[in-house]
């Protein structure tokens, strides 16, 4: 049976005001106000003087510094891994699926005690490589594992769908115009896929950069070495909460950034579609 | 002359077919949907592996499943345009066309005076500096033509070319066609659906129908003939 759409329009109108008005008040006062009220708690002198704070500035430097070495590593090893997962079938390939999106719903405190059972000094492998004097637990290295495990799934998951989406007409055709393998990775694959694959390289470094649970369990909470900035919130929220707002701040504004910077590159993939 | 004899066990037939293209003339295979036309395609150009059979242009063997020999795609210096003309839509049509010939290692000077010629001669000159992404139809399939032809090619193959051409553009790229085909005295393969093109374009025309060749001939003795997807237009 035909309907009146014309009447359909008029009594959707008033409606779809009515939810839009319940979903900006909903995601207004429970995701928003929320972190407004970090802002309201100091004044740009405390935030100012906060930030010369040397536990402030040391947190701040080892976290940039840890999330970008493992954003490093992970688009190394993971973008040809997922090019090569994206292109080929091959037996426990959805195991292999299966376990890259792990990392995703394990709880990151687990995460921390499973890396912890491993490369601790009595771990699985630790204990092999404590024979050698190499001790990982509770260093910067076990801050950015913690980080690599936590936060790889974001850029695997995004890297392997858009390998999987991209028509393979264009690599065939860059086939049988003579072009290496590898000259088509970086001449054709790469660039078709850039937007996506800088946009889940964002979110990891996020990820990575917010990582608290796998971090203090495995790589524990000693300034200077371990004490990336979500946990300088957590030692400052103890005793001086300033250094814990500003902290909080700080990463408040880096998360918005890198909400920006997806939001850009996303538009700019629909451009390039 | 390309000359090819191929045999692949499909999931639902057994393609077979045996072939002979001679140098600047067309054959234009025709047939239903999925009848394995588009499969020869692939098998000549090296993106897909025959089970047994031979391929050989201009009397170089490209492959030989008896001899155990089969050039890669990248050597085959097949000149193969897909149904999906793929112009790579990040680059302008100037490095669209340049592409074949950089991949090939050509010095600077040769590879643009390739590029100029090319642009010539399918009259895209205005289009140089375009992105491929912004193309109509007709302008991205003339520049998948200038692409494949500027490798200088042995054998030129098209899949569908004038699929979702407007009358203008599907005769002006029949026309390059034809005179490029000419001029480099090259065999070529050309997939179509209607009858009216492969009577336009083809010295020669096969009808496939689940992998067999039902018939060989010239294209204006077009027999009366079942397949579904063969529209009679003319």
């Amino acid at each position: 049976m035909n309907r009146p759409i014309v009447n359909a329009g008029k009594f959707q109108r008033p409606l779809t005001t009515i939810i839009a008005a319940v979903l900006i008040i909903t995601v207004t006062f429970y995701l928003a106000v929320p972190v407004l009220a970090l802002f309201f708690r100091t004044t740009p002198e405390l935030f100012l003087e906060s930030l010369q704070n040397p536990e402030v500035l040391s947190a701040l430097w080892l976290s940039i510094f840890t999330s970008v070495i493992s954003l490093v590593i992970v688009l190394l090893v993971g973008t040809p891994f997922a090019y090569f997962h994206s292109r080929n079938q091959y037996p426990g390939r959805m195991l292999v699926d299966t376990i890259i999106d792990l990392p995703l719903v394990l709880p990151p405190a687990v995460a921390g005690v499973a890396l912890l059972l491993l490369y601790g000094r009595s771990g699985l492998v630790g204990k092999y490589l404590s024979m050698f004097g190499i001790s990982i637990a509770f260093t910067t290295l076990a801050v950015i594992i913690a980080q690599i495990f936590v936060a790889s799934p974001f850029y695997l998951r995004q890297a392997k769908s858009l390998f999987e989406q991209l028509d393979p007409a264009y690599e065939k055709t860059a086939l049988t115009l003579g072009a290496s393998p590898l000259r088509i990775f970086a001449t054709i694959t790469l660039p078709l896929t850039a937007g996506g694959l800088v946009s889940g390289a964002v979110m990891t470094f996020g990820r990575a950069l917010g990582e608290f649970g796998a971090t203090l369990m495995f790589a524990g909470n000693l300034p200077g070495v371990t004490q990336t900035m979500p946990l300088a919130v957590y030692v400052g929220m103890q005793g001086e909460l300033n250094v814990g707002i500003t902290v909080s701040i700080l990463l408040v504004i880096i998360s918005f950034a890198i909400m920006i910077a997806i939001r850009i590159l996303a538009k700019k993939e629909v451009r390039n579609a | 002359m390309l000359e090819l004899t191929l045999r692949k066990t499909l999931r639902d037939f057994s393609l077979e077919v045996y072939m002979e293209v001679r140098p600047g003339r067309i054959m234009a295979l025709m047939g239903d949907n999925g009848a394995g036309k588009s499969t020869i395609l692939n098998m000549v150009a090296g993106l897909i592996s025959p089970d047994s059979g031979s391929i050989s242009i201009n009397g170089t063997i490209i492959c030989d499943t008896a001899h155990g020999i089969s050039l890669p795609v990248e050597k085959r210096r097949i000149g193969y345009v897909l149904q999906n003309p793929a112009v790579f839509p990040h680059m302008s049509v100037r490095e669209n066309i340049a592409y074949g010939p950089k991949a090939e290692g050509l010095s600077r000077d040769v590879i643009s005076a390739r590029v100029d010629h090319w642009l010539e001669k399918l009259e895209i000159r205005d289009l140089a500096q375009v992105k491929a992404g912004n193309l109509s139809g007709g302008q991205r399939q003339r520049v998948a033509l200038a692409r494949a032809l500027a490798t200088e090619p042995s054998l030129l193959m098209l899949d569908e070319p004038f699929t979702a051409l407007d009358a203008d553009s599907m005769q002006s790229v029949k026309k390059y066609i034809r005179t490029f085909v000419t001029e480099m005295k090259i065999p070529c393969l050309i997939v179509t659906h209607r009858v009216l093109d492969s009577k336009e374009i083809g010295d020669q025309a096969c009808i496939m129908s689940r992998g067999k060749m039902e018939w060989v001939g010239n294209p204006s003795d077009f027999p009366l003939c079942s397949c579904r997807d063969v529209t009679v237009t003319s």
